[in-house]
């Protein structure tokens, strides 16, 4: 977006001149590489810097393609969920020689790898933090046979859960009804995440790059994906015509004739309130609860009205990392209303809501 | 803010008027004295070299070598010489007339992420998980270690590396059967370096901490407490401290004992409210160079903390400090190629 002539670096770079970093994954045979190769080979004038597995899958010369080695460490903290990729935290920092030589960073995973460690890493590591940021976990989905590894590849499901962008592919392949049964069953995982149907990967580029799907500032509104385009479903949720509403058209026929899957092991839970909350009680809440629960936690994502606060807070997380912060003032025109999703395996529901409930100022 | 505003502090003894200018033009990475001239090492392709003699005035680079079609990930020094290891896949050496070599090339053009060089002619480098030694005689060996090489160092004495990765360090001797020895500690283990009495091996780790191993009992050095990663390490003089960077002061572990920091607390010299970014010991006296976030620099007399102000603050963090081998003179230079020499 804005790349300033950067004579003058700064130690503490403001987001828009950090690197942006897409997180490509998807399961074996999803149509990964169909993507990444339409990525690079498309004529958008901007230079990528490709983290990938295998050597030699991608058709393009490109001399910032740098094979990896999905070297996950646990961080010495006693939590076994506090994983980064450590080859990605040196990768990156010897990508950070040749700044300016490239717009964007796509890190390819393998397709039985987990996202969180990936995500995590950004999180976790100061310089990692302080030269680029997460754009948003982009999962390439097989309309043909995910139903299937959903069933029996739970690193699939982790895929299909953790992601911000969903492009479901080979769209061809399969009749109208399977691609209705394997959209139920991404939106009984995930009902947040962007989805486009495609053939051969052809999906806009903008729909998959740049999303600042991490950006705290651009957490507009937490609506799961499919009520934007009237879901009858859709009884109360504030329109905030905005950036994310661009891409509808992909979900034109959903509606009356949606099902509704319920995934038994990986489900989302929404929590709202019209009444504020109370940040001495919330925030310590939401911390015990990612420090116990975080191991099923995979992604959270909050928009809060606190009492006596002008400002909306937002916060996201993975696992059992959390950032927030406030993001701007609340609108004359705005309910303030707290909504908060988790997206996790086998959420302790009840706990959850009971907890958020004590939140609430009375 | 820092202590060095007007006003505050004006006791400070000064040098900065003494200090040559030199623009880099590029980003720098490291710096090394070879001979009398300072070679710094950019983030990508070239190394400048400057004369170290000369007047107080803006001096221009002497001469601009191309060593690497890439960034350069890696650089070691013996005074004679700079390894460099590129994302090019090339491992290069320029000596101190310029001239530059092609040591070693990765066949499938991986990154060369480390380089380690010994006293009598042998290098080290590393490429992913494997470690590659290539003695004086040009023999070459390699060995790989169970995750990706986050640093090598070799031994004070006989030919004998230390190879740090996830989850400890490899003692390797190339030239023996023997199966190479494994220090274990849990986490990331990166730059790593042996105390110059062959004592110690010490490793910076990926976490803001750094850990130790008394080499005679593998006895554990725990020396945690920093507030950032370390990034650079120096002996002072005859072994007796390691100085860090990491926090807001240069934090200097006690190595004269038998124990080393075992049970101490270390030394923390030159606070400012700026994080210390780069570190170089005197080679003969007990004075260091210490650079900032800030782009300060300061030297720093370890008996007593006393702080004589090179550079007073810069647009980037100071990327490298070097003495050269007499000690005669200073290098220095910041992320944005902002440079300087300071003889004495």
């Amino acid at each position: 977006m804005s790349q300033s002539n950067s004579s003058q670096s700064n130690s503490s770079q403001s987001t828009s001149q950090k690197i942006p970093v897409t997180v490509l994954t998807g399961y074996l045979g999803a149509g990964k590489t169909t993507l990444l190769n339409r990525i690079l080979s498309e004529n958008h004038g901007k230079k990528y810097a490709v983290i990938v597995n295998e050597f030699g899958e991608i058709g393009i010369d490109n001399d910032l393609i740098i094979g990896a080695d999905e070297e996950v460490f646990e961080m010495n903290n006693g939590c076994v969920c506090c994983t980064v990729r450590g080859d990605l935290v040196r990768i990156l920092d010897g990508l950070m020689k040749r700044k300016g030589k490239f717009d964007a960073i796509i890190v390819e995973t393998t397709g039985l790898a987990d996202p969180a460690p990936v995500a995590q890493t950004f999180f976790v590591d100061e310089d990692v933090q302080k030269n680029a940021r997460l754009d948003a976990v982009v999962t390439v989905a097989d309309a043909k046979w995910l139903a299937d590894r959903l069933k029996d590849a739970p690193e699939a499901k982790n895929q299909i859960a953790f992601a911000d962008v969903i492009v479901l592919n080979k769209t061809d392949l399969v009749s109208k009804p399977e691609l209705a049964e394997v959209e139920a069953r991404i939106r009984g995982i995930n009902p947040y995440a962007k989805l486009h149907r495609t053939e051969r990967c052809k999906v806009a580029l903008s729909d998959v790059l740049e999303r600042g799907a991490f950006d705290l500032d651009r957490i507009l509104e937490i609506e799961p994906d499919f009520l934007e385009a009237g879901d009858e479903h859709d009884h109360d949720h504030d329109h905030h015509h905005g950036q994310d509403h661009d891409h509808d058209h992909h979900h034109h026929d959903h509606g009356h004739g949606l099902k509704h899957y319920h995934d038994e092991e990986m489900q989302s839970l929404s929590l709202r309130s019209d009444k504020p909350l109370d940040p001495t009680k919330f925030m310590p809440w939401l911390q015990d609860l990612v420090a116990s629960e975080g191991q099923k936690i995979l992604r959270s994502k909050g928009i809060l009205a606190f009492h006596d606060d002008d400002d909306r807070y937002v916060f996201q997380g993975v696992h059992m990392m959390l950032e927030g912060d406030h993001q701007r003032k609340w609108k004359a025109d705005e309910p303030r209303q707290s909504r908060l999703v988790f997206i996790g395996r086998e959420l302790p529901e009840q706990l959850i809501r009971d907890g958020f409930e004590r939140c609430i100022v009375s | 803010m820092s202590a060095f505003e007007p006003g505050h502090q004006a006791s400070i003894a000064s040098v900065t008027d003494k200090v040559r200018p030199i623009a880099i033009g590029a980003a720098v990475t490291a710096v090394h004295f070879l001979g009398e001239r300072a070679a710094f090492v950019g983030a990508e392709e070239s190394v400048s070299f400057v004369d170290g003699e000369g007047e107080i005035s803006k001096v221009q680079v002497t001469s601009k070598i191309q060593v690497h079609g890439g960034g350069i990930l890696c650089a070691a020094s013996d005074g004679e010489r700079i390894l460099m290891g590129g994302d090019d896949g090339k491992l290069v050496s320029v000596n101190a007339k310029g001239e530059v070599a092609l040591l070693a090339t990765d066949a499938k053009r991986r990154w060369i992420d480390n380089v380690a060089l010994h006293s009598d002619g042998a290098f080290a480098w590393s490429v992913g998980k494997t470690a590659y030694v290539r003695g004086a005689k040009g023999e070459e060996k390699s060995l790989e270690v169970p995750s990706t090489v986050g640093g090598l160092a070799f031994a004070p004495k006989g030919l004998r590396l230390a190879i740090a990765h996830y989850n400890g360090a490899t003692l390797w001797f190339p030239n023996m059967a023997a199966t190479p020895e494994f220090l274990a500690w849990a986490g990331s283990h990166l730059a790593v370096t042996f105390s110059p009495d062959n004592k110690f091996l010490v490793t910076a780790m990926h976490e803001p901490a750094m850990h130790g191993w008394r080499l005679a009992d593998n006895r554990h050095m725990r020396m945690s407490g920093y507030p950032g990663r370390v990034r650079s390490m120096s002996w002072s003089v005859g072994g007796r401290f390691l100085a860090t960077s990491g926090a807001d002061t240069v934090i200097m572990w006690p190595f004269a004992s038998k124990d080393g920091p075992m049970g101490k607390e270390p030394a923390m010299l030159a606070p400012l409210q700026a994080r210390v970014s780069a570190v170089a010991c005197h080679p003969k006296q007990e004075i260091l160079a210490a650079g900032y976030d800030d782009g300060t620099i300061l030297l720093v007399r370890l008996e007593d903390g006393g702080e004589l102000l090179v550079r007073r603050r810069g647009a980037s963090a100071v990327a490298a400090v070097a003495w050269n081998a007499k000690g005669t003179m200073l290098a220095f230079a910041d992320q944005d190629g902002d440079a300087g020499l300071l003889a004495f």
